[in-house]
Formats: structure tokens, C-alpha cells, sequence
């Protein structure tokens, strides 16, 4: 079965960032280890990869939580649900 | 120290700016430094711990006015490492953000700009060589004591020698990106601070919007950054960015890939804007090296010429001056920038100058016909990561000490090490990742690690680290 917006969504934080599903809530850029600046960019590109979108420099800092991303990816038309 | 009466020239012109527009001039650094004076009382050694802040700039600048020796660490240093240090040199006080205070122990002594002067048990006069004026780590990361000596007249030639290549006055505005305890981080502030100007203080990072709109607002006219940063840039699509402010951008902290180096040289050019490649190591205080911006498309791939002050020259294995050009050779740094040596303990702390100006840098390069030189590789076993420099044996033996049931080697390239471990299960390759990116303190996407059946070793029980393969 395909995966839905929001496992491909999970999945890219996961496997970037290094964390377990449970704590994806909350999470923060810089709100733990793995979510630096190196973190951040290769989510970014899974992120643009899985969705075939090319994100605006803004748009990319923008991006600073678990839950705001989901909005700012909306902006790209992109519904993660 | 000399710089003060340039801090009395300067009076009521700002020297640093945070967000929010808070803001320290010349005459608080040297209200600060009264203060600090009367708190200590004479010269002795000070861990600072710090963050791109006005605290934190303007307590080491008034450490070095007093005298006092500063050894600067990151706010958010691995407290075990920072323990072992304290261990080693025993301080006599702490330089400590506010929202740590409770973190360390001393009894407060002096709280100015978010900063504590914490006194600690650690008798306060020690043997200290009367030359020495600073100390900073030579891989922060991997638990190293090893420190690297630097003199007042080092960090002086060197201020002065960079405020002379890039042409710095009173109007300057570098924007931080730069830890300021790592050397090229200290280089811009107190390259800026010995012409005036006022630095931009930001903790949030080229990755935050925040970082932006205090560029914007405050008009910062120019950055540094490592090969990393660059990368990251142009990934940002930093080239569509309209930053009229921005005069010049710099780089330093290892070895830019060549077409990075065009490309930004190119946006330099067409935009009006300075890129300046710049080379230089903890050890000769922060630079020995820079690419006039001029020639930088021209002359991409080169690190440039020897500072105002300085001189190169390759050496062959014999250790003989090679003087023909595109023959590879060590490089070997000569100026009044050459810090005084290492430090391993306190007691090395008396220690006076044992370089006498001449530093054998360990890179490997080659000089073309017009006098520019080139990196072409390294003679040491570290890795810059992230423009950090990474040990691979101070790594390789914190793993085994930490996993003493198998044997590990590292090696890799910039800003990606490989390590193998004769484990062949899962669980320990991710530990042992987690665990580099721990101590380090840097992402563990850095890190690869792969099983292997044995390490390969020679007869005499050497490494050999060209036939590790995944």
C-alpha cells in the first residue's frame, strides 16, 4: 500500500533527525542534537524529494517545528494528513 | 594591554549589537574592565564559557585588558570534557552565562550583560609565562587537554595584520555565524574591535529567519564562514537574496571545493561584493593566509598568499626549501602570528615561547608561477567537520576505551568520517555513532561507521588505514 502525506512526513523526520515516531510531537529545530543545521538541510531535501516541491529560502527557516512544517508545506499545497 | 587606548579613541561608538537593539559601546567595555580589574585582582587563569553575546565578547576582552588568561570554551560544551579540563588546569574563576550559574560551582563574585564571574577553589596565583595571554582548545571535541598557547603580541599582529588585508575601518558590521572560542570566530572580533567597529552579535544560526531580519535591520556588512556554511548557502539559494548591506564574505576553516569557490567568487563579482579565501590555524593564532578578492575567480582553488607580516615556504621530506613552483611540499609559516606552543597541563602555562615564529603547519601544498599557493592535502590524521578539527586517533581511542570488547580505526575525508568497528552487529555501529556525535558534538550524519572482520595491520601492528574498506 502507498504511503500517506503523513508517513512520508514521519518517515523524513525519523530518519534524519534519529527519532522514534513517539517523539515526534513537539519537536523543535535546535530542540535536540540531531536537529542542527545539518540535520535540518537533509530533512529539507527528503522533505522537498518526497513531495516533489522546491521550497523558498523563507520557507525553509520557517520550518522550525514538528507541527509548523506541516503548515508551511500547505503553502506548497501539500496536505500532510 | 596595547589595545587600550584604542577603546579610549573609540568612546561612545557601539562595539557590539544583539538583536533587539541592545547594544555596548567602547566606554562599557572599559567600565567592564574596572570592574573586572577590581573583582580579580591580578593575573590568573579564567575558563569562559561562551556564546555569541555582549557579555561574553566584552568578559574576554577585559580579561585580556587585566591581564587575566582566558581559556575560551562553548557555553554548551560536553560537561565532562569541560570537567576534565577544569581538573587539568584548575582556574581559580569561571565565566559563566546567568542561566548556567547554578550549573558550576564558585561563589559569585561580579554579574554584568546576562554574565557571572564565578570564584572557584582553585588557588588564584599560578606560574604564568608573562607573555601568555589566551588559550583555546585545538579539537574542542574529542576530550583533548592539549591547548594552544597564544601571546599578546600575537593576537595583536594578527588583529592588525587582517584589519590591513581586508581594508577594515569604523564602518564595518560583521554579523557572527562563528562560535567566538573557535580562532577564526575570536579573529573577527578582534580584528573589528582594533579598527572601531561594532559587531553584530547573534546567537541564532544562518538557518533562522532571525538571522536574517537582524542582518537586515542592523545593515551587517560582512560574515565568515567554513566550507560547510558555504555549501549550506548555496543550498539556502543564498545567491537570490537581495543583501545590499553586504560588502564582503570570508572564508577559512579548511579547504572550499574548488567550484563552490568559483561560483560564490562569480556572485561576488557580479554583485559588487568581496569573497576573500582565507587560510590560517589555531596554532598561528588565526591566519596565515588570504586570496586577494580580486583574484579569486582568476585564482580559485588557492588559499592566496602569506598575511601582511608573514611568509611561506615548502619544504621536500629532507626538510630542504623547495623553490621551484607545482612541487608539492610542506608548508612551513613564518611571522609574529606563530603562537608559543601547546599547553598539556598548568604547569606548561609557564612555559615561554617555543616556535620562535617559524610553524610547521602539517598541509601539504604546492605554489603555482604567480606566488599562490594551493592545499593540496595534509600530513596529520584529522579531519576538519564541519570546519571543527577532528582527531581520527584521539577518536579511534575514545571508542576503544568506551568498547573495549573490539577494535576500531577511523579515517574519511571532510566533513565525513568512516569508522570501522570488528563488530559485526547493528545495534553497536548505530552506538558507536551516537556515542562520536555525543562527544563531538556533532551531527551524527558526520559519521559512518561499518563492520569489518579484522582491522588490516602490518607486521609491526601499524594501521593500515589505505585498506580499510566498507
Amino acid at each position: 500500500m502507498a504511503m500517506t502525506n503523513l508517513e512520508k512526513y514521519d518517515k523524513a523526520f525519523m530518519v534524519n533527525l534519529k527519532v522514534k515516531k513517539e517523539e515526534l510531537p513537539g519537536l523543535k529545530y535546535q530542540g535536540i542534537a540531531s536537529w542542527d543545521s545539518v540535520g535540518h538541510m537533509d530533512l529539507i531535501s527528503d522533505l522537498e524529494e518526497a513531495f516533489g516541491i522546491m521550497m523558498e529560502t523563507v520557507d525553509v527557516m520557517d520550518f522550525n517545528t514538528y507541527e509548523h512544517g506541516k503548515e508551511v508545506l500547505a503553502k506548497y499545497d501539500v496536505k500532510i494528513e | 594591554m596595547a589595545y587600550y587606548d584604542e577603546y579610549h579613541k573609540y568612546g561612545d561608538e557601539p562595539i557590539g549589537i544583539e538583536p533587539g537593539g541592545k547594544a555596548a559601546t567602547y566606554r562599557d567595555l572599559e567600565n567592564l574592565s574596572r570592574e573586572m580589574g577590581e573583582s580579580i585582582g591580578g593575573r590568573t587563569l579564567v575558563f569562559a564559557f561562551c556564546k555569541n553575546t555582549i557579555g561574553s565578547m566584552l568578559g574576554y576582552l577585559s580579561f585580556l585588558e587585566n591581564r587575566v588568561v582566558p581559556l575560551l570554551l562553548d557555553a554548551h560544551i560536553n560537561r565532562e570534557l569541560a570537567d576534565e579540563l577544569i581538573r587539568t588546569y584548575r582556574p581559580a574563576y569561571l565565566y559563566v552565562p546567568k542561566e548556567q550559574e547554578t550549573e558550576w560551582e564558585g561563589e559569585a563574585v561580579l554579574e554584568r550583560y546576562g554574565y557571572i564571574l564565578l570564584r572557584t577553589k582553585h588557588p588564584k596565583e599560578i606560574p604564568l609565562y608573562e607573555g601568555l595571554a589566551l588559550l583555546l582548545t585545538t579539537s574542542g571535541s574529542t576530550g583533548s587537554p592539549k591547548l594552544v598557547r597564544q601571546s599578546y603580541e600575537n593576537i595583536q599582529s594578527n588583529a592588525q595584520s587582517i584589519a590591513e588585508y581586508l581594508k577594515l575601518d569604523a564602518s564595518e558590521r560583521p554579523i557572527t555565524t562563528l562560535p567566538m572560542n573557535y580562532t577564526y570566530g575570536l579573529s573577527i572580533i578582534n580584528s573589528h574591535v582594533w579598527k572601531g567597529a561594532a559587531v553584530l552579535l547573534t546567537t541564532k544560526t544562518l538557518f533562522e529567519k532571525e538571522f536574517w531580519e537582524f542582518f537586515q535591520e542592523e545593515q551587517a556588512t560582512s560574515f565568515g564562514g567554513v566550507p560547510y556554511t558555504y555549501e549550506m548557502l548555496k543550498k539556502l539559494r543564498f545567491f537570490r537574496m537581495d543583501l545590499p548591506s553586504l560588502r564582503t564574505m570570508t572564508q577559512a576553516g579548511g579547504k572550499l571545493a574548488p567550484n563552490l569557490h568559483r561560483e560564490f567568487a562569480e556572485y561576488a563579482a557580479r554583485e559588487g561584493k568581496q569573497f576573500v579565501v582565507m587560510y590560517g590555524q589555531t596554532e598561528a593564532t588565526a591566519r596565515m593566509a588570504y586570496l586577494p578578492p580580486e583574484r579569486s575567480l582568476e585564482k580559485y582553488g588557492s588559499m592566496g598568499i602569506a598575511i601582511p607580516g608573514g611568509s611561506f615556504t615548502l619544504i621536500d621530506v629532507d626538510g630542504q626549501p623547495i623553490d621551484k613552483p607545482d612541487v608539492v611540499g610542506e608548508l612551513v609559516y613564518e611571522g609574529p602570528n606563530v603562537t608559543l606552543g601547546y599547553a598539556l597541563s598548568q604547569e606548561d602555562l609557564s612555559k615561554g615561547d617555543e616556535r620562535g615564529g617559524r610553524l610547521v603547519t602539517g598541509d601539504m601544498a604546492r605554489m603555482d608561477e604567480d606566488g599562490y599557493f594551493y592545499i593540496v592535502g595534509r600530513k596529520k590524521r584529522f579531519l576538519k567537520i564541519y570546519g571543527n578539527r577532528v582527531n581520527l586517533d584521539e577518536a579511534q581511542r575514545m571508542v576503544k576505551e568506551a568498547y573495549q570488547d573490539w577494535d576500531c580505526a577511523c579515517t574519511g575525508v571532510d566533513d565525513h568520517m568512516d569508522v570501522y568497528i570488528t563488530s559485526p552487529r547493528a545495534e553497536d555501529r548505530e552506538a558507536v555513532a551516537a556515542f562520536l556525535s555525543e562527544k563531538t558534538r556533532l551531527n551524527q550524519k558526520a559519521f559512518t561507521v561499518y563492520s569489518i572482520s579484522q582491522i588490516p595491520k602490518n607486521e609491526a601492528g601499524k594501521t593500515l588505514y589505505k585498506e580499510l574498506r566498507p
